[in-house]
């Protein structure tokens, strides 16, 4: 049979974000492929150059949409790591709620996405459902639902606002209740189980070779390599959290995964709320006025543990008033941009979805 | 992994068939508020079904669209510097009241490019500009999302979403900490109280700026100070003083002992405390080596101009005349009846805030570009005035108010009731070793009457005089204005109390009491106003309310007046006086005279 080129994306409901992965398929098996990202939002670090280091607060979560708080995390990381800030006590505990709650609006969406794939759209309608409480969680606290620009260096933008708590409270409890709802209807589900099992593999030899990190890598090789464990950063060694882990690499044991760090992060955030001291939330990176904000010469590399993998800044300051020079390490990349190349070939063309959508490929953070 | 599930495992969600759906109704977006403004909108062309229930308010901090109070709002234009996307536009107002410290400007806010950062809240110098709950807008002009944000969202009062706090602000309302010699030090001596900034701090001073500009408006000179100011954050001296000396000719003396009428008109000023504006200058002038002066002096003169100006007087007034008639190409000669050049900057304001030193660097360097100082010649005694009409092309009079108001009350002539301009000279010839201690005559106890600077000079000049005399110290200040309303600069008012001045404010003087021939207080009323309803000055006083304050010497600081005397009666007879000063017209020309320029 003569092959044929399909386009997956970036208008399609098993696409994630802007891109497209353009294959060549024979029958419906993928013979070769490759991913095209950067159909909207791409070229941000030699925009972070060109951008105050104030005003880059308001580009950089652009870098990955549905969980901006990892990049900016990252950079307010590189930033307090080169100005030598500390932190006051109050803003980590702060960041560490922000990040949790990004993690469970991720893993949700990515959960719900496994809908679109496997056609099982009530999935989708519930995991949203609940990803919209907690876009309102942040709209309270943050002033915006997806842009939360937040989370800046020094600290956080501004303290929680009163009587969030509740809130926060009762959606986790309510989502927690409804926990093994949303495993009966997703990966317990045979007609979901029969998409995701024994297929879609990231075998351990991958990994190490695309260098995964994250679930992908967590998945596959059975240790509980996560950056909030081995590297800690906010607080997260006061914390008391399991990573989960597998040892069977397929679609399967990574949604499970993602899954088990849903509950993971719930209890994370009961304990940000219990162990959060009052105080300031904000130190200023250095004298002045924002604009005139200097960070004085030498440079840094952040990285945070962000639903995908490792997600880090690389940034270096001539003392300026502006990063003379931003390195951004999207976790996504290996699995996006060279898995969809090496390893997407060979899977069925109704399997390649489902690979971007269990990978978790975010396009800007490949394009950046 | 291995457990095996059923088929209907998932078949429990079907209990959400009896369950109220969780997603957001349109009808609970579209609120009656925002359909107002979708009226005569072919974009929702389903409005008349929609039910206006339920309306869906934003959480408290929503950056939704802008407000900006319009009387608050000073213009000063920082939100469109910090704006990431640039989508902010300042927009001239005319229609608005043009007022100190405030530009007739306001922003507008293109909302094709704004992100909703919120950037442009936290920096605003005034807090005018806020962010409301306001989420919903749409029209089908693209031109009509380009809005200039008021008080009211769309004519309506709406609730307040995003605003500054302390977390959020991104404005340094802290003026870096300038080192002071303690009062106990400085009492004593004449050293300079001001120590001037160091690089490192003079930076972070300058890093506090915004840029807006609303100073230069209220400097008398119009300096560019946002310029120098930056000069100063980037490191770059030479650019720094190049700006200065575009303006003004004496920036070592402004640097010290200006007005800074900027400081009070400076938009952080408006919530923290001004940027050290005055000090900042200084420190340029004070780094600025000697060489580098000199490049940038000798730059601009010119040697076009066949034509020779005399100045009269080398005040301020008049170096600034010379210094810029000599860049311009002319001759200038200036002429100054004391031993020394300078003026009141010389022999009128004490050295622990203007010491020689300072005022010699810019008057060597004004000399230094060709103007020649021709001194211990008095106009109209040593030189005639006709003879100056007659060498010269023009003639410049720059002389001061060196003549003492005097006080009108019983007692008033006593010899031991001295004029600050009798005083302070004395002072500034002890100072440079003219004069010796015992020369000057100061009393144990002194009272000064006035509440400007020149008040709180002769005030705080007596007491580190007593200091060295007696070892101790006993000034009392008297002033009709309240202390809140003195119009001494604050710096002063503040030091001096430091110093022990004892403040008697809001009293007026009746009588300078004597006994046996000597002084020994002063008779003071409460004064209840000072000026009547017109306007014009005439306080009046409240009888009962009286006190008498202990002093062997009266200061009297209540202003001074010109000295005309040089000029000869069949000049002064073409001339008009206003106020006690020459009326002339544009550029300072006297009419009649076309020779004659005043400053």
């Amino acid at each position: 049979m003569k092959e044929m080129k399909l386009f997956l994306g970036p208008q399609h409901p098993g696409m994630s974000g802007n891109a497209s992965v353009h294959m060549y398929v024979d029958g419906d098996i993928i013979k070769r492929s490759y991913l095209l990202p950067g159909m909207l939002h791409r070229g941000f670090e030699k925009g972070m150059e060109r951008h105050l280091w104030v005003n880059n607060i308001s580009l950089i979560p652009r870098v990955c949409v549905v969980e901006p708080d990892t990049n900016e995390m990252a950079f307010a990381m590189a930033v307090e790591m080169i100005a030598k800030l500390e932190v006051p006590e109050r803003a980590h505990y702060i960041r560490m709620i922000i990040l949790e709650f990004a993690r469970l609006s991720i893993h949700l969406m990515s959960y719900g996405g496994l809908g679109g794939p496997t056609g099982l759209y009530t999935l989708m309608y519930h995991a949203h459902t609940d990803r919209n409480t907690i876009l309102n969680i942040f709209e309270k606290i943050t002033g915006h639902r997806v842009y939360h620009q937040y989370i800046v260096p020094g600290g956080v933008r501004k303290d929680l606002p009163v009587g969030i708590e509740k809130d926060m409270h009762s959606f986790l409890d309510d989502l927690e209740s409804r926990y093994e709802e949303y495993r009966d209807l997703g990966i317990n589900n045979l007609s979901i189980q029969a998409r995701i099992r024994d297929t879609i593999m990231l075998p351990k030899e991958v990994v190490w070779e695309l260098g995964v990190t994250g679930i992908g890598m967590r998945s596959a090789v059975n240790k509980p390599y996560d950056l909030r464990k081995v590297k800690p950063y906010a607080r997260y060694d006061q914390i008391e959290f399991d990573v989960p882990v597998s040892d069977y690499s397929d679609a399967y044991a990574r949604v499970d995964c993602k899954l088990q760090e849903v509950l993971q992060s719930i209890s994370i955030i009961r304990q940000c709320l219990i162990k959060m001291p009052k105080g300031d939330v904000r130190v200023p990176i250095s004298k002045g006025q924002a604009m005139r904000w200097t960070v004085p010469k030498g440079y840094a590399y952040a990285c945070v543990e962000s639903s995908r993998g490792e997600f880090g800044y690389f940034m270096v300051s001539d003392g300026g008033t502006h990063p003379y020079r931003v390195g951004v390490r999207g976790a996504s990349y290996p699995q996006g941009l060279l898995g969809v190349e090496k390893y997407l070939p060979g899977t069925r063309l109704d399997d390649a979805s489902l690979w971007i959508d269990t990978m978790g490929v975010c396009s800007p953070e490949i394009d950046r | 992994m291995n457990k095996q599930y059923s088929i209907f495992t998932s078949w429990r969600h079907f209990k959400h068939l009896f369950k109220k759906p969780k997603t957001i109704p349109f009808t609970s977006i579209f609120t009656k508020k925002n359909m107002n403004y979708l009226n005569n909108n072919s974009i929702i062309r389903s409005k008349k079904k929609v039910e206006m229930s339920n309306p869906r308010t934003a959480g408290d901090n929503q950056r939704g669209f802008h407000t900006n109070d319009w009387e608050v709002c000073i213009g000063c234009g920082t939100c469109e510097e910090i704006c990431p996307t640039e989508a902010i536009t300042m927009v001239e107002r005319l229609d608005i009241k043009d007022e100190e410290g405030k530009l007739q400007q306001r922003p507008t806010i293109d909302y094709g490019r704004c992100c909703f950062c919120a950037l442009c809240v936290d920096i605003c110098t005034s807090d005018s500009l806020k962010m409301s709950k306001e989420y919903i807008y749409s029209h089908e002009d693209p031109n009509a999302f380009e809005l200039m944000p008021e008080a009211l969202w769309q004519g309506h009062a709406v609730e307040e979403g995003w605003v500054k706090d302390k977390a959020s602000n991104l404005l340094d309302l802290e003026r870096v900490h300038m080192e002071h010699e303690s009062p106990d030090e400085r009492k004593s001596s004449f050293i300079e109280i001001v120590r001037g900034y160091s690089k490192e701090y003079a930076k972070l001073e300058a890093a506090r700026c915004v840029e807006c500009g609303i100073c230069t408006g209220s400097c008398p000179v119009q300096m560019h100070i946002p310029a120098y100011i930056k000069a100063i954050f980037e490191d770059d001296i030479e650019g720094g003083l190049r700006q200065i000396y575009e303006t003004n000719p004496l920036p070592g003396v402004c640097g010290r002992v200006c007005t800074h009428n900027c400081e009070s008109a400076c938009a952080i000023a408006v919530k923290g405390e001004a940027i050290a504006i005055r000090w900042l200058k200084r420190y340029i002038i004070d780094s600025a080596p000697n060489d580098m002066y000199e490049k940038i002096l000798m730059e601009p003169v010119s040697e076009v101009v066949d034509a020779r100006v005399a100045v009269v007087g080398s005040g301020p007034a008049g170096l600034g005349a010379a210094y810029y008639l000599r860049v311009m190409g002319y001759e200038v000669d200036v002429y100054e009846e004391k031993p020394l050049t300078g003026g009141v900057m010389r022999y009128g304001i004490p050295a622990y805030r203007l010491p020689d030193s300072a005022i010699n660097k810019d008057i060597d360097f004004i000399e230094k570009i060709g103007v020649k100082m021709i001194v211990n010649t008095r106009v109209g005694k040593d030189i005639t005035m006709d003879k100056l009409e007659k060498d010269y092309d023009a003639v410049f009079l720059g002389t001061g108010f060196f003549k003492p108001r005097s006080l009108g009350i019983p007692g008033g002539d006593h010899k031991d009731v001295i004029g600050a301009m009798t005083f302070l000279p004395q002072v500034r010839d002890y100072e440079r070793g003219v004069l010796k201690l015992e020369d000057i005559d100061v009393a144990k106890s002194i009272v000064v009457i006035g509440g400007g600077d020149v008040a709180f000079d002769v005030a705080r000049s007596a007491t580190r005089l007593q200091m060295l005399k007696y070892g101790k110290s006993d000034v009392k200040l008297t002033s009709l204005e309240n202390e809140d309303q003195l119009p001494s600069s604050d710096d002063e008012l503040f030091e001096g109390s430091e110093e022990g001045i004892e403040l008697f404010c809001g009293n007026g003087p009746q009588e300078v009491m004597i006994k046996n021939n000597k002084v020994t207080g002063l008779r003071l009323w409460k004064c209840l106003c000072i000026f009547n309803e017109t306007g014009s000055f005439n306080p009046e006083y409240d009888k009962e309310c009286e006190q008498i304050i202990e002093g062997q010497q009266i200061y009297i600081a209540i202003g001074q007046s010109p000295d005309y005397e040089y000029i000869p009666e069949s000049l002064q007879g073409k001339l008009q006086f206003s106020r006690g000063k020459i009326k002339a017209g544009e550029f300072g020309q006297v009419e009649y005279t076309p020779w004659l320029f005043v400053g």
